[in-house]
């Protein structure tokens, strides 16, 4: 149980994927204009990460491993994802239209999120087991969530803020989001390895 | 017979930002006297390189902006990042020092933003975090309090600090108490063992505690004068004794006493003069009980584990960030009308 906690803190705050390890980013720049589509982004990350971690950890496992194909991970892994978004989206027209609604275009972009990809990378690389694959996929989306909602909120008022006209848009939010990720210097050394 | 009949509101407060921030000076002054009492002239060359240098990068940031310079430059609001930037580095800092986290502090972190008013993170912390990442060798050496070998020679010690010269005093610097604990309670030493140390002094620091008791003054003057509002400090206080109450009852050996994490490291001047900054912090009042409360834990995390000696700066920035979503879900009703 401890170790599961620890990959959670871990992820979420020590190695954020974006404030820390710098994946993720197209979302996180693209989609924080406002704070309820990052809501709804974070939300749709979340599911999907958790369940791509997993199908991508059983795949390799079961599939890979077994028939020393290893050379085919990534390939592997980009299709993987792209079933789940795919088969999420379809299951959430059908049972929710309600849901797929509100998240719109941001289900089938996270396809191209590179923090996916590369959580089901890291997951192999680091020797993760079923459920740490799992904890590992979620606790990144939850750490991607949250910053993508306190990016999205600092953003808000950025928009009316006085800046200096060469610094507008996206240059001030990159200016934004390295401050953050100073911030989030501070949790380095919290949990070893 | 005709009555002069102005708009609302009726009652105008005399307030300025310009008296706003020099009260906040005032307030900072005793607990700036103590520092330099302690540890030296140092604390006095920290105060006159950052104002400079925080001045000049205020008005070259005006002057590329084309923004008038006296009415910025005359609220003062650069001067005290100056000189929380002053009292947070360590004495006799070389100026180079002092002058990348005041470039950070004002141009990133304040101008780039729009200036006063605008800027989502605490400017003064953010140069003093950059500063801190980029050289922490420099920023853990502390100039060792008066009756513990005592500061360095004044002339010698002037000279180094604008020669730029890593100053190299012997046995002149130590670590700050709260490095102490966290790298000797990492060693597996009894705490009772560690804080007869002769640096500890009474309760929380040989300098530091009086230093903090003053800079705590200054806070309750700040807040008894209304310029800044009870909930972000009480918040952080009472956050930061009761969760270091707690781990301290379960483990007296491993972890600080509660009134240790209060008077020692930058727990007070944090709680009332960088956590209330009022354009970062959160704006409405169950927002600022949050934010403070916030800090407290982070403070307290980043202390106890974390890689850092003291967490007050970037807990500080961390809930910088948070302060704004921290106001969109924590607005007060408004008069007449429904939750939200």
């Amino acid at each position: 149980m401890k170790e599961y906690i620890l990959i959670l803190l871990s992820t979420i705050l020590v190695n954020n994927f974006v404030l820390v390890k710098f994946l993720g980013l197209c979302p996180f720049m693209g989609v924080s204009r406002k704070l309820e589509t990052a809501t709804g982004m974070g939300l749709a990350t979340t599911f999907v990460l958790t369940l791509s971690s997993v199908c991508s950890h059983l795949a390799n496992e079961y599939l890979l491993l077994p028939l020393g194909l290893e050379y085919l991970r990534t390939i592997t892994f980009i299709l993987v994802i792209a079933v789940v978004v795919q088969f999420t989206e379809m299951v959430v027209h059908k049972t929710s239209p309600l849901l797929y609604n509100v998240l719109g275009i941001f289900l089938p972009l996270i396809t191209t999120n590179c923090a996916v990809l590369g959580v089901a990378l890291l997951n192999t690389q680091e020797h993760h087991g079923f459920v740490q694959s799992a904890v590992y996929g979620f606790g990144a989306a939850i750490g991607f969530s949250v910053v993508l909602v306190l990016f999205a909120a600092i953003r808000e008022r950025v928009a009316v803020a006085d800046v200096p006209t060469p610094f507008r848009g996206p240059a001030i939010a990159l200016v934004t989001a390295g401050l953050m990720s100073l911030a989030f210097m501070g949790f380095s050394g919290l949990v070893r390895g | 017979m005709r009555f002069k009949t102005a708009s609302t509101p009726h009652l105008s407060s005399p307030d300025t930002v310009s008296i706003l921030m020099r009260r906040v000076l005032w307030a900072l002054i005793p607990g700036t006297a103590v520092l330099t009492a302690f540890f030296g002239i140092g604390v006095l060359s920290n105060l006159v390189l950052a104002i400079t240098l925080c001045l000049t990068f205020e008005s070259a940031s005006l002057a590329l902006r084309h923004r008038p310079l006296r009415p910025f430059l005359s609220d003062y609001s650069v001067v005290v990042t100056a000189w929380l930037l002053a009292v947070a580095l360590p004495p006799l800092s070389p100026w180079w020092l002092i002058a990348v986290a005041a470039g950070f502090a004002v141009v990133v972190a304040k101008h780039l933003y729009g200036g006063l008013g605008y800027n989502p993170f605490n400017p003064a912390m953010v140069g003093y975090v950059v500063v801190l990442i980029a050289y922490p060798a420099e920023l853990t050496s502390w100039v060792a309090p008066l009756g513990l070998n005592g500061p360095p020679p004044t002339m010698e010690a002037l000279a180094s600090v604008l020669g730029g010269g890593a100053a190299e005093w012997d046995g002149a610097t130590a670590a700050t108490v709260l490095d102490l604990v966290r790298t000797e309670t990492g060693r597996g030493r009894m705490l009772s063992e560690i804080t007869m140390l002769p640096v500890f002094g009474w309760f929380g620091g040989r300098g530091w505690e009086w230093a903090n008791l003053a800079f705590l003054a200054g806070g309750l003057w700040l807040l008894q004068r209304g310029v800044i509002q009870w909930q972000i400090p009480a918040g952080m206080l009472a956050s930061l004794c009761l969760l270091s109450g707690v781990f301290w009852m379960v483990d007296p050996e491993g972890f600080a006493t509660p009134l240790f994490h209060v008077i020692g490291g930058a727990t007070l001047l944090g709680a009332f003069f960088i956590a209330t900054d009022p354009v970062s912090a959160a704006t409405t009042p169950r927002g600022r009980i949050l934010y403070g409360m916030g800090i407290g834990i982070l403070t307290y995390v980043i202390r106890a584990w974390g890689g850092y000696p003291d967490g007050v700066a970037f807990a500080v920035l961390l809930m910088n960030a948070v302060a704004p979503t921290l106001d969109y879900y924590t607005q007060p009703r408004v008069f007449g009308h429904g939750e939200r």
